[in-house]
This record gives structure tokens, sequence and C-alpha cells, in this order.
């Protein structure tokens, strides 16, 4: 099963190659991965798609946790959330391709970013179907270059990802003591 | 205040912090380093190969408990530690590892001696550092430190450009760690403990499966009162091994591959496994799919990755295995006498059951008068030296050995290469650990392949009179991947001969180390009482049957229930 996976990390050079280098190194599948600075500057947010059984889901939320640089990793699967993905898609189009091409741009409310004589270059955000969709209508038309960004995902309402993180925890199967798992502040020292 | 240079602020950082001993080798990007540490009273053992730096560090770190630290340049001294940062990363060693690195302005240009050993080392690490600006190196080497031994423990790298040793700076000693993201959870939850403490209750076939962790949280003693009070079968793994005593009634000995048939028995029949500090590695559980069917798990560890990675974990229990068992020996305090003889009562046919599984099949060799057995050699260390030593290992049958005969009354008293399996690993090790416990005897069982790796070493045992005992099995074989070929490639030797072996003892005298050659069995007990008499390094080259199999074995990819006890009947 695809998962949505938010992770809070240290703004740190090597950050996204840790990331990276823990998913490679384990096996485990990246099917699309953003990084951006938050509005902290100190943090950036990761949005990482990726998919496997929930043994293996959860072994890559309990690995990401393991890295020192990672702030909070929530699982968005399962939490209500919006996501986002944004295309780029470059058309040759000409005579009543045009027309044909505009009409599909304005049902899809994309935008017009760039026009040429020999075509467009059409900017659409929405969920992942909707883009889906929208490249396949475009595709007999004469579709030459697409570039799409992984996605960007926030859960719904106005909880920020630490409280949501909270409350997909304690649902999660291992009971509240996973709770522990989750990274505060601290001086985590050992006892005497 | 005044103003320091990089060099001087990465020694009174490190002072602080408590080392008293560093493990390295000079190169030109730690130069500055190298002529602030003449100021200094930190003492530093030059090694003669960086790799036996890291494993000392390893050793002392395992010895002593506390962080084990190495220096060494960049470039090739960098690239020369990743076997033993991978070593350590893998058994949850806390050292820490500098790294000299070109200036900062140099790095990415492919300047001499340059190699990223931050990217190179990021699987291997914990965590690891580039200081990039000399107001951070004070920082970050105290988050090194802290970061290496707590929660789960593990190799921090800290990789210093050159040009920062010579900067200045006010130097300002970091009082507190604060990481916002670095929080190990110590304390395990208390409702999660009761939980755990019911399911054992509630067994009647229950097992403590105890591994390495036991022995990072110093946590024998609490094992040990837990297991007593509640009269539970103890079996350990392989890093596990001095955790709880060998002579205990009951202690089944060591789990795994080459564990007894006892330990692998129980656990594998078992209808409650409570693992602690252990991880359930592939070499412990045999085919996963056929493991313990009928057993339910709580999992006690500090690292929650661990729990749930390979079995299906019926009450984890994340936190501090000191702290966790200490809170379930009060609630076991707590409960009325009659409970806890009533629960005592409700496993004693499993201890009949046990004890005939330990009639039918105890570990044991069948000695030979003809030559000498390594297992004999093994067990004679043991009583030589009065059960009262360190014992490290490199890898191989003679680690199996060393670790199915294992006794000593000494705590972290067993130090080998379990996770990586480094041949190579023992004699450095050994080393680091004489040099943390210098009144306590240390014996490297190695082998002759394993020992040939790493050598070199006896030079630094012999410059700062390192007084370790070396008893090296010497079967003329890289005998584990031998006995594999005999019993799994219809006996096609390949390459497991090694035809130019050195006369281990000659060698021992070249570095001004004591040799001896031991060819007869009469002569192993006298030469190692003898060896424990010398105040200095000693090579004992222990001439062995050279085709002895290791046993009990169970093969790989097998289940615990396919164990094989010994050599097929002549
Ligand atoms: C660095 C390294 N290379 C290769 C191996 C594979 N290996 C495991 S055991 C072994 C043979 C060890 O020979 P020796 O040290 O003589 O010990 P013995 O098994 O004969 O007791 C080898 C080659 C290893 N574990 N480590
Ligand atoms: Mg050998």
């Amino acid at each position: 099963m695809r998962h949505t996976i938010s992770v809070l990390v240290e703004n740190q050079f090597g950050v996204l190659a840790r990331i990276s280098g823990l998913f490679s190194g384990r096996g485990y599948n990246i099917d699309s991965l953003t990084v951006a600075e938050t509005l902290d500057p100190t943090t950036s947010r990761m949005t990482i798609v990726t998919r496997g059984e929930d043994p293996v889901i959860e072994q890559i939320i309990k690995q990401l946790n393991r890295l020192i640089d990672v702030i909070k990793v929530v699982d968005l699967t399962g939490v209500d959330h919006v996501e986002r993905e944004i295309v780029l898609v470059k058309v040759v189009a000409q005579g009543e391709k045009r027309e044909e091409v505009l009409r599909i741009v304005d049902i899809f409310r994309g935008k017009i970013i760039d026009v040429s004589p020999e075509g467009f270059v059409i900017e659409l955000t929405g969920d992942e179907d909707k883009i889906n969709a929208f490249v396949n209508l475009l595709k007999p038309l004469g579709v030459k270059e697409v570039a799409r960004a992984g996605k960007v995902a926030m859960p719904r309402g106005l909880g920020k990802l630490g409280s949501v993180a909270k409350s997909v925890e304690k649902e999660r199967k291992e009971g509240p003591e996973l709770a522990g798992s989750s990274k505060g502040e601290g001086s985590g020292a050992l006892p005497a | 205040m005044a103003e320091m240079t990089g060099a001087q602020i990465f020694i009174e950082t490190l002072r602080r912090e408590g080392v008293d001993t560093i493990f390295g080798y000079p190169g030109g990007a730690v130069l500055y380093i190298y002529d602030e540490l003449l100021n200094s009273d930190i003492r530093h053992i030059l090694v003669r190969h960086e790799q036996g730096a890291v494993h000392m560090a390893e050793g002392y770190a395992k010895a002593s408990g506390k962080v084990g630290v190495a220096l060494v340049t960049s470039g090739p001294g960098a690239t020369n530690t990743v076997t033993g940062i991978a070593d350590a990363y893998m058994d949850s060693v806390p050292i820490v590892v500098f790294t000299g690195q070109v200036p900062l302005p140099l790095i990415g240009n492919d300047a001499f001696q340059e190699a990223d050993i931050v990217g190179i080392t990021r699987p291997c690490t914990k965590h690891n550092y580039l200081v990039k600006d000399i107001n951070d190196l004070a920082r970050i080497i105290r988050q090194a430190f802290f970061i290496a031994k707590t929660g789960r423990p593990g190799p921090v790298l800290v990789d210093i450009p050159k040009d920062i040793t010579i900067q200045k700076t006010e130097y300002t000693y970091p009082e507190e760690v604060r990481l916002r993201s670095y929080n190990p959870t110590v304390e395990g939850h208390m409702g999660q403990i009761k939980r755990g403490l019911r399911a054992i209750l509630q067994s009647r076939r229950p097992i403590f499966y105890v591994g390495g962790g036991t022995v990072y949280s110093s946590a024998e003693e609490e094992v040990r009162a837990l297991a007593e009070k509640l009269k539970v079968p103890v079996a350990l793994t392989l890093m596990g091994l001095g955790s709880f005593p060998a002579h205990h009634p009951q202690f089944l000995g060591m789990l795994g591959m080459h564990g007894t048939y006892t330990a692998n028995t129980t656990m594998q029949n078992a209808d409650l496994i409570f693992a602690i500090g252990s991880r359930f590695d592939d070499r412990v559980t045999g085919r996963l799919k056929d493991f313990a069917p009928h057993a339910s798990f709580v999992h006690v560890d500090i690292d929650p990755s661990s729990i749930g990675k390979n079995v299906i974990t019926d009450v984890p229990i994340v936190g501090d295995i000191r702290s966790v068992l200490r809170s379930l020996w009060r609630l076991v305090e707590e409960m009325p006498k009659s409970e806890v003889a009533a629960f005592h009562k409700q496993i004693q046919p499993w201890w009949d059951q046990i004890h005939t599984w330990n009639q039918q099949h105890p570990l044991k060799y069948e000695d030979s008068e003809e030559g000498i057995k390594a297992q004999y050699v093994v067990e004679r260390i043991y009583d030589v030296a009065d059960e009262n030593l360190l014992v490290t290992t490199d890898v191989g049958q003679h680690q199996m050995w060393a670790a199915q005969y294992f006794r000593s009354k000494q705590k972290k008293s067993f130090i080998t290469s379990g996770g990586l399996g480094t041949m190579g690993f023992g004699f450095p090790a050994a080393i680091g650990a004489k040099v943390a416990r210098p009144d306590v005897p240390v014996f490297c069982i190695s082998g002759d392949g394993s020992f040939l790796m790493n050598m070199q070493e006896i030079g630094t045992a012999v410059q700062y009179n390192v007084p370790v005992k070396v008893a090296i099995l010497n079967n003329f074989y890289l005998g584990m991947v031998r006995q594999w070929q005999e019993l799994f490639y219809q006996r096609r030797y390949s390459e497991v001969v090694m035809k130019a072996m050195p006369d281990f003892s000659k060698l021992a005298e070249a570095f001004g180390a004591k040799g001896f050659t031991i060819k007869k069995k009469k002569d192993v007990v006298p030469v190692l009482k003898e060896a424990m008499k010398i105040d200095g390094p000693v090579i004992m080259d222990f001439h062995v049957l050279r085709e002895e199999n290791v046993y009990p074995m169970i093969p790989a990819g097998a289940s615990l229930s396919e164990i094989v006890v010994g050599p097929p009947e002549k």
C-alpha cells in the first residue's frame, strides 16, 4: 500500500543524503520525495511517498526516527489530510488542436504559462488522479514533455504536524508505549 | 576570555569529556592537533594501522563502558577506519572517530588526501559531522560523545578540516547538550511493563533471551535478580555472553547457529520469549517462518526499530534495560509469595523437559590424546585464568569455541565482533580492552587467518607494554570456511589454505614480544601458566587438530529444530 509520510528535519546539509541513503540502503521504495524549508528556517519538511506492507512502513518510520537529524515523522495515510502535486506539460499543438487543448485546460482549471506558435506550456495542480487524467487527455494531442513534482501534503484543520503525530501514534497498534519513540526535547541521559 | 585555536579547543573539550586515552595515527591534516597533544596529559597510543585504532577504541569501550576515541588523518587515514566503524555500528559500540580533512576551501577539489569520509560513513555511523565553523567545534564534539553513548550506542565520526584546527576563537565549553531531535526513551512505559509481566506469569514455557544490550546497559545484576526470582531459564546470544553467570543452574548456554542444543531447543519450543536487548538476528532465529511457532514475544530494547523488525512483538517495551528490569523486579517483589510460588510450580514441567534435553545433548567435544583440540585450549585458558579474565576473539571456528565454552566471572568480559564478523578485530580489541582495564588478564583467542589481518599491532602492544595474551588456535586453515566447504560443498576445498604461514612465535620475537609454539597437549597448560606470569605481550601459537568442526550447528537457512548436534557417526 502507498503511504505519504511527512518528515520534519533539521535544515542541515547532508540531511537529504541521509534520508535517501536510508531508503536505498535498506531497500525501501521512494515513489516521490519533495523537500523545502518550513516557516522556521532551521527546519525543512520532506514529503515522501513510499509503498510497502504495514510492517515495512512501520520499519521505515522507526528507521527515520532513528536518524539524529529527524525531528518528527508522521504517516499521513490514515489521517485526514490534503495532498497536491504540480505538473508542467509542454504540448505541441497547431490549428484546431489548439482549441481542444485550451478546452481541456479550462475544464481542469489549468494555467497556460507560456504560449508560442507551436504550442503551450501548461501548469496544473491537483491530486494524483487529476493530474494523471489531465496528462492522459493531452497525450493524443501532442505532449512533448512533462515535468512533475512530488507530492506535498498537510493534515486538514488547524492542527500542526506535531499534534497530529501524537494522535497517530496513539492509534498505532503498539499502543501508548510507542509515544516513547516520538522525539521531544530532553537530556536523554541514562540513569545512574 | 582567552582565544584558543581549533586544536586547543579539540584537546580541551576531550579532556573535559573525561577522555584519558586516544588511539591514533598522525598525518598532514591533523598536524596541529598532534602538536597540541604534546601539551596535554591525554595518553596517545600510536597504532600501526588505522583499522587497529578503531578496533582498539572498540575494545576499550566494550571493556570499560566508556566512549572509545580514535584520531586519524584525512584521505587514506580516514578510509582505513571504515571497517572498524562499520563493525562498531553493527555491534552498537560507543566510539567517536576524529578524522582530519583537507582545508575547507579545498573540499570538493580532489585535493591531495581528500576523501568524502562523511559521505562514505553515513550508512555505518549513528551520526557524523563535518565541522565547517570553528565556533561549532566544541558543541559538535560534545554532541558526538553524547550521541555515541546514549540510547542505543554507536559510532560517531567528526571530520575536522585542517584550517579549522589553526583558526582561533573564544572558547566556551557547552555545559549542556541539547538536541531537539534526539531524546532516547529511558524509562519503559509502566503499562507495557505490567503487560509484559502478565505475559510471563501466564506462560508455561518461558525463556529469557538475553543479548548485548544488557551488557551496554550494565544490567547484568538486574537480569540475574529477575531470572532468579521467577526461576525462568536464561539463554544468551553471542553478544550477550558475560551478562549471566556461566555456572548458574538456570543458564542454558549460547543461542544461535553454534549455540547449545538445550538453548536452541528451549527457544524453539517456548510459549513465551522474553527478549532483553537482543534483536532476533538471523543467526539466532534460523529460518524465520518456522521460528518458535508457539511463542508470544515480549521485547525490551532501547531502540524501537529493533522491536518488531523480524518477529511480530506482542508486548514491546521501549526503554533502558536496567531501568525496565528494575521496574519488573519491583513488581514481582510486591506480588504475594504464594503467587510467585504458583508460577514456579507452573513452569516445573518445562524445567523437567529442559533437563532432559540437556542430558540428551550436553555441549561436548571428543578430546584427543593424539593432538591438541582447539576446544581443549579454550577450556584450559578459562581454567588457568581462574575464570577471571576478559576474552576477545577474532572470527571463525575459534570464535565459536571461545563462546561455547566461555566462562568468566568478570563483567563485560566477552568482546567479539558479532554483527559484522570482522576478522582482525580480536587482537587490537584486546589491546584496547587491556588499556581500559589493566588489572584484569586479557586473552585474545584468535585464528591463524584472522591474526594475520592485524598482526602489525604486535608493535603497538610492545611499544606500550600492553600485556595481552594471544592464543592463536592454529589449524592452518581458514577453518570456518573449510567447515562449510566440507559440509555443504562436498569437501571441495577452495582457497582455504595459506601455504606460507609465518612462524608466529618468531614473528612475535621479531617485534620484541614473547612467542611460544605449542605442538603437544601436555605443554598447553604449562605455557598458558607461563604466559600469565610474563609482564608483556605474549603470542602463543597452538597447533591444533586441523579438521575439527564446530558443533552443534544449525545449517544456514534451516530452522532451529534442524540442529545438528555432532559429526555423523563414523
Ligand atoms: C575480514 C573478513 N574477511 C573474510 C571473512 C570470512 N571468514 C569468516 S571465518 C573465516 C576463516 C577464519 O579463519 P581463522 O582466522 O584461521 O579462524 P578458524 O576458523 O580457522 O578458527 C573467513 C575467511 C570474515 N569474516 N572477515
Ligand atoms: Mg584457522
